[in-house]
Formats: structure tokens, C-alpha cells, sequence
């Protein structure tokens, strides 16, 4: 059987939610869309490594393929979004999300 | 010995997560997400999830960052362009990002090095993860299948129209 380390899990899960409020006030704070589509991806991944050290705390592969789903997840969200991106920026030749408060066709 | 591996990993992925919502140009922050990405498949390696770590790697750091990069490079398009591949090569554009890759390199060599785990950790091997992928998680890998595929049609949608555009204001 390979080993791993042995962390405290409340350190990991600690460590998982500040990435998760650090992206999280990066889609607070910024209002360029590339980087609210990052401070997302930053979000993302704090739940996947969530998910990752419960699957090591109790040794099943669940934890595992949950972040599969996740990274799957990903990156359904970045091609739309970035293709959402272009629009907007053809649109409004600028990147500021407040352009599209108000959407139309 | 390796919990302190951990830590290094664990304070630069916060610093350059923190880095990344604070810069001003996208591209610098990308390059310091691809190494808060790379931070994490170290954290997810020393927890016991190696494939986990390789997903990190070659789909996030890999493939959903050059996506983000070329969208960045397709927006600088123009007179700036120059400029903007001048300002590429400034120092203080790669050094940052650099170093800490640097830190997170001579981790991966010490953990290959061989040096005995000394912890009661188990890790999950691949083999587990896709047995009960392609057993328990059937009905999941099939929905993750269609979302892929409706993002496929959906920013294939949205990217001709915004083409066809592009096309029509060069020619």
C-alpha cells in the first residue's frame, strides 16, 4: 500500500476555505470579467481540494471522482464563459461586467 | 519532514491566489493561477491522491489555462501588440512566478528522491478511483459527458458569431 502524509484534516479544510473566500472576494471586488472568471476557478478548486483531503481522510476514491466532476465542471464553465468574454468584449470594447447589467440580444 | 513540504506548498498557493486578485494585468495574474494550481496537485500528491495531482496538472494548469491565455493574447490584438510582447520579457514579469515555481520544483525532486514516507497516511490509487468511476459513478461520467458536450455546442455558438465579426471588420 503507498503511503501519504498525515496532515491534520482541519488544517487542509482551513487552507480550503481560504482559497474559497479569497476567490470569492476576487469575484467581489474585481470587475473585469477574465478575472472573475479566475477568482471562479480559484473557488472551484478550494471545493475540489475540500472533496480530495475528505476522500484521504477516509481513504475511498470518492472524494476523487467528485473532483473529476468538478474539473469537468471547470471546464464546461470556462469555455462558455470565455466565449461569453468575446462577445463582450466585440460588444463593448471593454471587459467591465457592468456593461452587461443590462443583457440583450 | 514532508508535513513541513505541506505547509511550503499550502502558503504559496494562498500567496499567489492572494496575487492573483490583486494584479492589474490579466496575464501576470494567469501565470500566478498556473502556479497556485500547481500548489495544489503538490498538496493533492502529498495527501495520497496521485492521479487527482495529475488531472491537476495536465487538464487545470495544462489545458483550462491555455484557454484563458489564448483569450487574453486574442484580446491584445492591435497597434499595443508589441508593446504588450516587450513587456513580456520585463523582469519583473517572470521572476515572481519563477522563484515560487522554483520552491515547488525542488519539492517535487525531494518527494521523488525516495525518501521514506514516514506517516500513517494511505493513498488512493488510481486504480481505486476508476473502478468506482466506472461502476458506482456510471450515470455521473455519462451527465458529465453532456455537459461537456453542451459546452462544446454552446461557446462554439458564441465564438463563430464573434469570428464571423472579426473576419468582416478585416476584410
Amino acid at each position: 500500500m503507498q503511503t501519504a502524509i498525515a496532515v491534520p484534516i482541519d488544517i487542509v479544510l482551513v487552507l480550503a476555505a481560504a482559497l474559497f473566500l479569497i476567490g470569492f472576494t476576487g469575484v467581489l471586488v474585481r470587475r473585469n470579467v477574465i478575472f472573475l472568471l479566475m477568482s471562479l476557478e480559484i473557488m472551484m478548486n478550494a471545493c475540489g481540494l475540500a472533496f480530495v483531503v475528505a476522500g484521504a481522510r477516509w481513504i475511498e476514491p470518492d472524494g476523487q471522482i467528485m473532483y473529476m466532476f468538478i474539473l469537468s465542471l471547470a471546464a464546461a464553465e470556462v469555455a462558455v464563459g470565455l466565449g461569453l468574454v468575446l462577445q463582450l468584449e466585440r460588444r463593448h470594447r471593454h471587459l467591465d461586467i457592468d456593461a452587461a447589467s443590462e443583457l440583450e440580444g | 519532514m514532508e508535513v513541513v513540504l505541506f505547509y511550503i506548498a499550502a502558503s504559496i498557493a494562498l500567496i499567489t491566489s492572494i496575487l492573483v486578485i490583486t494584479r492589474t494585468t490579466a496575464s501576470h495574474a494567469l501565470i500566478y493561477l498556473i502556479v497556485s494550481l500547481l500548489a495544489i496537485a503538490v498538496i493533492f500528491y502529498l495527501l495520497g491522491a496521485p492521479f487527482a495531482a495529475a488531472l491537476e496538472v495536465v487538464i487545470y494548469a495544462g489545458a483550462i489555462m491555455v484557454l484563458f491565455l489564448f483569450v487574453v493574447m486574442m484580446l491584445n490584438l492591435g497597434p499595443s501588440q508589441v508593446a504588450q510582447e516587450r513587456r513580456w520579457l520585463e523582469p519583473r514579469m517572470w521572476v515572481g512566478p519563477s522563484i515560487l515555481t522554483l520552491i515547488l520544483f525542488f519539492e517535487m525532486v525531494y518527494i521523488l528522491a525516495g525518501t521514506p514516507a514516514l506517516t500513517s497516511g494511505v493513498a488512493v490509487s488510481a486504480k481505486e478511483v476508476g473502478e468506482r468511476l466506472f461502476t458506482t459513478y456510471l450515470l455521473g461520467v455519462e451527465l458529465a459527458g453532456f455537459l461537456l458536450l453542451a459546452a462544446l455546442v454552446g461557446s462554439y455558438h458564441l465564438g463563430r458569431r464573434y469570428m464571423r465579426a472579426r473576419r468582416e471588420e478585416i476584410g
